[in-house]
């Protein structure tokens, strides 16, 4: 019984979020007492679902492009010819995490325009670390003893790495993804400052009305999508690691 | 066959392999002895060429074993290790299948050769082959590793300490399973190991290394009764030098006419095994019983002790 309690939770969470971006005037009763002087409870310049569904291809975009980098980047650097670019990749990627995504955006508007384009340009940079460093870590963790046997039975260097290192280093690969969704969701809403759409515009227009239903209605949505993803992510690690024999 | 012939491995200044050249003859089991970092590991890994020579060749079958890839090479020669290494994200039929496959041998073959070899190694096919290697114990891990090991059907085995891992029950069972297998398919074996009691019981040869060097290659017989130096002599143990020596033989060797009470021993049986039996129950002479419960006549601790002296 206790075992099937968070699952539960998440479930309820999920059709609450359904029902939420599908019907949100149902929820009005609960959000009016938030507003004043007779604003509206419910975000009503645009629909929620569609602004949720473009939060989520921009996160997603920009996160399968980090991922393309991020594990290329670390795939050279754990090879012998690229050995030497390990501490000139680190320093990049470093440099993409320290940056802060406003200021990214702040540069990238004047180069590409406002939009979409800036804010994935942020959210790409912004998500490289996490994914650079738990490949590079899975890819230089492999037991030697796994290597050594790869070798031994004559696979050839791109077979090492597809049959063996990658598959072996899958679930550290897939919890630095996990962070780099995470981080994405909530950092893609200060696109909207860029004219980007995403769930950010619901929050600036309650900032800017001072209507704490919309801060609220955006925050929320933007947690539930975050929380429900990482957990699914989570779930998909333990299934790679628990075959693999590992303790997850 | 494989030759030898003055390989030579340096790291920079230190020089790993020195000047090492000795014949294999085919279908037999070399075993290659030493201390850590003497070098025998990095032998046996220039066989295959997981180490590149820094001076000298290596044939195999009078082919130099740098006429083909690498790769390609170490598809054709069988390679188990200490801890086994198996790929603990593919089952155990995965894991035999691995050189088959890179061959790109057919589904058919491959399923045949894995139940095959999982058979022969007492491990229900069925039962085994959709396991994840995690799922099983040292022993059983260690067994797919050298299934793995002979699943292309390679005429050369290679193994780095393979049985270091294993408690000692394990391990003489592992040893025995090994021998049935070299029978079995006349693999040449080329085994590496610290342990001389291992070497002795396993090798029809034993290489032993010290400081990169070859220092002495025979027979196990030989080796025990003239070691080469001092260092072969203290790898051998002192102490325990007439009952290895007894050890290679056979109590079916030893048989003397002659009646004798109490219960018998298997003529296979070694002579090590016979006078242990013989100070413990504290008898002076015991019947020997062939395979097929014949009585062959008797071993006596006085004959056991006479073959126990140093050989002249």
């Amino acid at each position: 019984m206790r075992a099937w309690l968070p699952l539960l939770l998440r479930l309820c969470l999920l059709a609450l979020l359904v029902a939420f971006l599908s019907n949100p005037l149902w929820f009005e009763p609960l959000l009016r007492p938030l507003t004043q002087n007779g604003a509206p409870a419910v975000y009503n310049q645009g629909s929620l679902l569609s602004l949720a569904l473009l939060h989520l291809r921009t996160v997603a975009i920009a996160t399968a492009a980090a991922i393309v980098v991020a594990v290329a980047l670390a795939i050279l650097v754990t090879r012998p010819i690229g050995a030497e670019f390990l501490p000139l990749s680190r320093s990049l990627v470093n440099i993409g995490q320290t940056f802060p995504p406003v200021a990214v955006l702040a540069l990238a508007v004047p180069a590409v325009g406002f939009g979409e384009k800036p804010t994935l340009i942020a959210l790409f940079l912004y998500g490289l670390l996490p994914i650079f460093e738990n490949t590079l870590t899975g890819l230089t963790t492999t037991p030697p003893s796994i290597v050594e046997a790869a070798r031994g039975a004559g696979m050839t260097g791109w077979q090492r790495l597809t049959k063996v290192e990658l598959p072996l280093c899958l679930p550290v690969m897939l919890a630095g993804i996990r962070l780099s969704v995470v981080i994405s969701l909530a950092t893609a809403t200060i696109g909207s400052t860029v004219a980007a759409k995403t769930l950010g515009e619901v929050i600036i227009a309650g900032l800017q009305s001072n209507n704490l239903a919309f801060v609220l209605q955006g925050g929320l949505i933007v947690a539930a999508l975050a929380v429900l993803i990482y957990d699914a992510l989570s779930a998909l690690e333990r299934m790679a690691a628990r075959r693999m024999g590992q303790v997850a | 066959m494989i030759e030898i012939d003055h390989i030579t491995k340096r790291y920079g200044e230190t020089t790993v392999v020195d000047d090492v050249s000795m014949v294999i003859e085919p279908r037999t089991v070399t075993v290659i002895v030493g201390t850590s970092g003497s070098g025998k590991t990095t032998l046996l890994r220039m066989i295959n060429r997981l180490v590149e020579p820094s001076s000298g060749t290596i044939r195999l079958d009078g082919i130099d074993n740098r006429s083909v890839p690498g790769h390609e090479l170490r598809r054709s020669i069988g390679y188990a290790i200490q801890g086994n290494g198996l790929f603990p994200h593919r089952t155990v039929a995965q894991n035999i299948a691995t050189v088959p496959a890179l061959l790109g041998w057919d589904a058919a073959r491959i399923k045949a050769r894995v139940d095959e070899l999982l058979a022969l190694l007492q491990l229900d096919p069925a039962a085994f082959g959709p396991r994840y290697p995690h799922e099983l114990s040292g022993g059983q891990q260690q067994r797919v590793g050298v299934a793995r090991a002979l699943a292309a059907e390679p005429n050369v085995l290679l193994m780095d300490e393979p049985f270091g891992a294993l408690d000692p029950i394990i391990r003489t069972k592992a040893q025995e399973d090994l021998l049935a297998i070299q029978k079995r398919f006349g693999t040449t074996i080329i085994l590496v190991t610290h342990d001389m009691e291992e070497a002795v019981h396993l090798g029809d040869r034993i290489a032993v290394m010290d400081a990169g060097k070859l220092v002495q290659y025979a027979t196990p017989a030989d080796i025990l009764a003239n070691p080469a130096s001092d260092f072969v002599e203290t790898l051998i143990g002192a102490s325990d030098r007439p009952f290895k020596l007894l050890s290679l033989g056979t109590v079916g060797d030893a048989v003397e006419p002659g009646p004798a009470a109490g219960e018998g021993i298997r003529a296979g049986a070694s002579q090590r095994d016979a006078l242990a039996e013989l100070l413990w129950s504290g008898r002076p002479a015991m019947p020997v019983t062939g395979e097929n419960g014949a009585a062959l006549g008797r071993v006596t601790v006085e004959g056991l002790v006479k073959r126990a002296a140093r050989p002249q």
